[in-house]
């Protein structure tokens, strides 16, 4: 008899533990390129009494606890690097309130975006939330954790982790604690004015607890929506048209793709602006002041707006797009990881240069593209490169240009964001020893047992 | 080589300058008519060359076929001038490039030329193309949108091509000497451009309108008059066969359609705006739409129909907005045999 | 596994739009909605085929647990990211169902079934003489040579819930005017669940049966009861050379309601789309036709319906081996509480498995009071008979 699996079996039902060789191989990998490890057990928990007693076990066990949401970051952070539980939040997916008037959401964190997103759609058609390009079931506490961002994160504030106004998470030794004014008040509009705490559970991988419920903020949902498409040629020209048309204030999501295929985007870049508006009138009076703020560029004909079909509009305006998980299939082989580079506006052409040099030097295809967050604040530029998933060289020379895209990254002053181990590490010989230093002080104080997620944001794992 | 054939003693001789008295979007009075023409014919630098919208009505107007539109698109193609911004440009050029996948196939009578608009394969069918074969395809499209984008030299290189894959893939193993154009601009191509360019054409072009309307006639005891008032979006492309818009009356006349008269129709037609988009003329776009939709409105229309695919598309939810249904010359033709 | 899908099996991204309907209501699997592991959804269930083709796993209870709880619903079908794989989705899970009866390596439960079908030609273990008992007392005839032949299938011949429909059906088929007999006792089991549980041979021995026996009798038309027949008569049986016209009976009926002289109904009916029907055979209209023709009857639609509709977990032979079981989680529980939601007081199926499924649901839930579960027939006589 297996001890744990029974102790586990009596916190969650037997129903919802499984160390079966189906679900380990299962879990022990995601959709991208990083190396399998199987967990000893995946368990399904309900409720964070659930998760506490989990965490209280696995304390008492030292045994490594690993969080998991949708499962799609593609860089092997839910894949436990050093076995123990796989904990898939999914079961815990109750919408818990909706505060329209201070906008905000309070959701359990295993509460896929699509179904938030469904939910506002029909009981609250005033808001919205901010969806990444992810597909639908990826979850709200999976995408803030990551430092998530999506179609709101221009105009709305920046990343979705910068949406968050509140967190309920169970420390690694079993604490239930809230964070924000929830802590506080019944509640959950803002971690202001208090000591912001939930910056220790944002970025950290799960290695610091387990967010069991999360704040977020919504916004106001216009009625209309509508998008430009601007195209250019001259990549270097890209960061001050981004630049001129997050000044207008008109835009709601601005992003940016280059792809080889079809051909007739090769060697082009396209800008997707897309607007919202409550009217006709209101439509039209932004499209003209955005269009007003590329006119120079138009008018020289060395760029220009282009006609869109109704069709295609459709895509490119979709949240989330269907497409962009197709693009894992362009290989046949249903699969691609990307890096994720969080870099400066500015250095958007060296980031398009160093992609096209990466995908060439590896003799792989690519897809480029990313997303002003903030107000021109940064910008999230992806290197996306997909494969077959039956040819394992393919595999290999991804896995190599995503190496080498993440070196790229940091060198062009970039940050890869969400990236795996071995982009973590580099991340972590480039920090200023005592930022690191102190990130591995806060995590002994919290996780004295090193249970949590080990082998991430570590030098040595 | 495919030289124009323009001739400048025409111009000489002409005492109205249609071509660019009657142009909907650029003023002129006769002096300034006379005198930007000829700047166009020396090929000096004219306000023509950048204020026109390539909207091809001014080779209807011209009364000696002398192809003043053909002679802006090389004088803006000599000058350097691009109408589109060239990312766009060069993108299109690229997008609608003869892929090369073309196969003989056999083929008999009548042949519909869907050129390359394979989403509107659904419309080949029912009695109405009974027997029909229909042809499509990247290597057999006609490339004559490149007007738009003053580059006449793609199509000079293209067409014969063109032509060529039509008539050896197609007609001529089938013995096929007829081919029925569905869209405008085929239909131009063959029976305008080319020979105003001295390329050779082997088969016979039939206007889709001319097709629909004989076979129309054919199945008159079938038709079911529909009893609609429509108003007709004339494409620019019909100014190069302004001879086949009696056909449209003809064909409404045998299924109970009446077309509103309109301000915005036969040679005052505006062109759907697409291209106006494309070359970045935003406000133009609007105003046009706008006068455009409204006015088939104004006048009792229920239904639009539509030649132009790309009319279709640039068009269609503006006048679906307005209360009016958009609807393809074919598919109004099917729906009048009950299809 | 048949070569075109192993040559594409590994194309699935495991990107989870499987589970979900298009509208991203909530969960649209049923056997994740249930089970919640990864392994139990569309793309884990492929990835796991693939893994046990490419010998990373080993045939197993919970390996043939996790094959045989899909209930091919086709959501996955309607909602996966990859154009290319889609359509082939649940192929390949009911492929690797056949590789895996070949080898032997199958649940007790669907051993069970295919022994019932194959020993006494229906699911039930049921005599065949008294396959033709639910007609009692109705006037229906055999086949001679009417216009249709009324397929009714094992679930209107022996279930409970089943034969109340085939009653009401074939009462208002006949009410209506339309020339049909049955086969009675002659009739077997048309095979759909069989094939999608993997036994191909005994379904082709079905089907080849079905087939001699319809052309024997110089059937040309055939309305069936259930979707499922719908499928595989309609389907399947011209593969094996029986090409008839099939109609579900609500599609049939849709045809000749207009003229039929019907009372007012004050009620308000949810429908329920049966999977058969419409992600497999595209058909949302005909049944929502012949509801609206009944006046005064008000149809209100569930938030996932037509192509969005949740599975009732009766399908792919899970209404006859219950892999799935009950539970909270269960798709036909869910479903009645999303019908309630509605506000209607009637969920109207066109399914007897559907039929059976959600009204054990509504028993199982404890809200008989607040919702009934009838299937369309019998709300259309109603009316007709008023």
């Amino acid at each position: 008899m297996d001890r744990i699996f029974e102790r586990l079996a009596d916190i969650v039902g037997r129903d919802y533990v499984s160390n079966a060789a189906e679900e380990r191989f299962i879990y022990s990998r995601d959709g991208g390129v990083q190396m399998p490890h199987e967990p000893d057990y995946v368990v399904l928990p309900n409720t964070t009494e659930e998760v506490q007693k989990i965490i209280l076990l696995a304390n008492e066990e030292k045994i490594p606890v690993v969080p998991m949401g949708g499962g799609l970051v593609l860089s092997g952070l839910s894949i436990p690097l050093k076995g123990g539980i796989v904990l898939d939040m999914k079961r815990m997916n109750r919408i818990i309130e909706v505060n329209e008037k201070s906008h905000y959401a309070v959701v359990e964190a295993g509460t896929a975006l699509g179904m938030l997103s469904a939910y506002l759609n029909k009981h609250h058609p005033s808001l919205k939330n901010s969806l990444p390009d992810a597909p639908p079931v990826a979850t709200v506490a999976g995408n803030i954790m990551i430092h998530g961002s999506g179609h709101l994160s221009q105009s709305e504030g920046g990343f979705h982790s910068e949406m968050v106004t509140g967190l309920e998470v169970v420390l690694p030794t079993g604490k239930i604690v809230k964070l924000g004014s929830c802590s506080t008040v019944p509640y959950w509009f803002s971690r202001a004015p208090l000591p912001d705490l939930a910056g220790l559970f944002l970025g950290w991988n799960g290695t610091t607890g387990i967010i069991t419920k999360v704040g977020i903020k919504l916004f106001p949902r216009p009625l209309l929506n509508d998008g430009l498409m601007f195209m250019t040629e001259d990549v270097d020209t890209v960061p001050d048209i981004m630049f001129r048309i997050v000044n207008t204030e008109m835009c709601e999501d601005l992003t940016f793709f280059i792809t080889p295929k079809p051909a007739m985007f090769e060697g082009f870049q396209m800008t997707i602006i897309s607007i919202t508006a409550n009217s006709e009138k209101e439509m039209r009076l932004k499209k003209e002041i955005i269009r007003d703020a590329l006119r120079g560029y138009y008018e020289s004909k060395e760029a220009g707006f282009v006609p869109v079909p109704k069709e295609m509009k459709a895509f490119l305006l979709e949240a989330p797009q269907k497409n962009l998980s197709a693009f894992a299939d362009v290989r046949k082989g249903g699969g691609f990881e990307y890096v994720g580079a969080i870099i400066p506006v500015e250095k958007i052409p060296d980031a398009y240069r160093a992609g096209l040099d990466i995908a060439a030097k590896n003799g792989i295809t690519y897809s480029l593209g990313g997303r002003m967050i903030g107000r021109g604040h940064s910008f999230m530029f992806y290197f996306a490169y997909p494969f077959n998933r039956a040819d394992k060289e393919d595999m290999d020379r991804v896995r190599q240009a995503l190496d080498d895209t993440n070196h790229a990254a940091l060198k062009m002053g970039g940050i890869p964001w969400k990236a795996e181990v071995s982009g973590q590490q580099l991340i972590l010989k480039q920090m200023e020893p005592s930022t690191y230093e102190f990130m591995q002080d806060i995590r002994k104080l919290l996780d004295p047992n090193g249970i949590m997620n080990p082998g991430n944001w570590e030098v040595n794992p | 080589m495919n030289a124009l054939k323009f001739d400048p003693g025409i111009c000489a001789k002409c005492e109205t300058y249609d071509c660019l008295m009657k142009c909907q979007y650029m003023d002129f009075d006769l002096e300034s008519a006379r005198e930007e023409r000829w700047k166009l014919i020396r090929g000096e630098d004219t306000r023509i060359l950048n204020d026109c919208v390539t909207c091809y009505a001014c080779e209807e107007y011209c009364p000696y076929n002398n192809h003043p539109f053909y002679l802006i698109v090389e004088r803006q193609e000599e000058k350097g001038i691009h109408p589109v911004p060239k990312p766009i440009e060069k993108s299109q050029i690229k997008a609608m490039a003869p892929k090369g996948v073309i196969a003989p196939m056999k083929v008999k009578e009548p042949v519909i030329n869907m050129c390359y608009f394979p989403m509107m394969l659904g419309t080949i069918r029912g009695k109405l193309f009974e027997g029909a074969s229909a042809i499509v395809g990247s290597d057999i499209f006609c490339n004559l949108m490149y007007l738009h984008f003053a580059r006449n030299s793609v199509i000079k290189e293209r067409l014969p091509k063109m032509i060529e894959n039509i008539q050896k893939n197609y007609l001529e193993p089938s013995g096929v000497k007829e081919l029925i154009c569905y869209h405008d601009e085929c239909y131009g191509t063959y029976t305008s451009w080319a020979p105003a360019f001295g390329i050779e054409v082997p088969f016979k072009p039939i206007h889709l309108f001319e097709y629909l309307y004989n076979r129309l006639s054919e199945l008159k005891s079938e038709i079911k008059p529909l009893n609609l008032k429509v108003a007709y979006q004339r494409p620019c492309s019909n100014r190069l066969s302004p001879e086949i818009d009696h056909f449209v009356d003809d064909i409404f006349g045998l299924i109970g359609v009446e077309r509103v008269n309109r301000k915005y129709d036969h040679e005052n037609a505006l062109c759907c705006g697409g291209v106006f988009e494309a070359q970045q003329r935003f406000d133009l776009m609007e105003k046009n739409q706008t006068l455009n939709v409204d006015d088939m409105k104004e006048n009792g229309a229920t239904h639009c129909v539509f030649n132009c695919p790309f009319c279709f598309w640039t068009l269609s939810d503006l006048v679906s907005q307005k209360g009016m249904t958009p609807i393809m010359m074919s598919d109004l033709c099917h729906q009048a045999l009950g299809e | 596994m048949k070569k075109e899908y192993a040559d594409i099996i590994h194309r699935c991204f495991r990107c989870g739009w499987c589970k979900l309907p298009l509208n991203f209501k909530d969960f649209n699997c049923p056997s994740y909605l249930k089970y919640r592991f990864e392994s139990f959804s569309s793309g884990g269930r492929l990835w796991l085929i693939r893994a046990w083709m490419n010998g990373e796993i080993q045939t197993s209870e919970r390996f043939a647990k996790i094959i045989f709880s899909c209930v091919t619903c086709k959501n996955c079908v309607q909602a996966c990211a990859m154009p290319k794989i889609r359509e082939y989705l649940v192929d390949m899970v009911i492929n690797a169902r056949e590789d895996m009866v070949e080898n032997g390596v199958i649940p007790p439960e669907v051993r069970d079934y295919f022994k019932a079908v194959s020993i006494s030609g229906n699911a039930y273990k049921m005599p065949q003489e008294q396959r033709g008992a639910w007609a009692n007392g109705l006037d229906v005839g055999r086949y001679t040579a009417q216009e249709y032949l009324f397929y009714v299938g094992d679930v209107g011949s022996y279930d409970e819930e089943g034969v109340k429909m085939a009653r009401s059906v074939a009462g208002l088929l006949k009410k209506v005017g339309i020339s049909f007999g049955i086969l009675a006792s002659d009739e077997i089991t048309d095979g759909n669940e069989v094939k999608t549980l993997g036994e191909v041979g005994l379904f082709e021995q079905i089907a080849s049966q079905n087939i001699e026996k319809f052309k024997k009798l110089d059937v040309k038309k055939i309305i069936t009861l259930s979707p499922h027949a719908y499928n595989s008569i309609k389907n399947e049986y011209p593969k094996l050379g029986g090409n008839f016209e099939v109609y579900h009976y609500t599609q049939v009926l849709n045809k000749v309601l207009n003229d039929i002289p019907m009372g007012k109904l004050n009620v308000k009916v949810t429908y329920h789309d049966p999977c058969y029907l419409g992600r497999w055979n595209n058909e949302y209209w005909a049944p929502r036709s012949v509801l609206n023709s009944v006046p005064g009857l008000e149809l209100i639609e569930m938030d996932r319906n037509m192509q969005n509709a949740l599975c009732c977990g009766g399908g792919g032979g899970n209404f006859f081996t219950d892999i799935l079981g009950t539970g909270p989680d269960s798709s036909a529980r869910v479903r009645v509480n999303e019908a309630i939601d509605t506000g209607a007081s009637v969920l109207a199926v066109a399914c007897p498995i559907c039929y059976r499924m959600l009204s054990d649901a509504v028993k199982a839930e404890g809200v008989e009071e607040k919702i009934q579960v009838r299937d369309i027939a019998d709300i259309v006589s109603e009316a007709v008979n008023k």
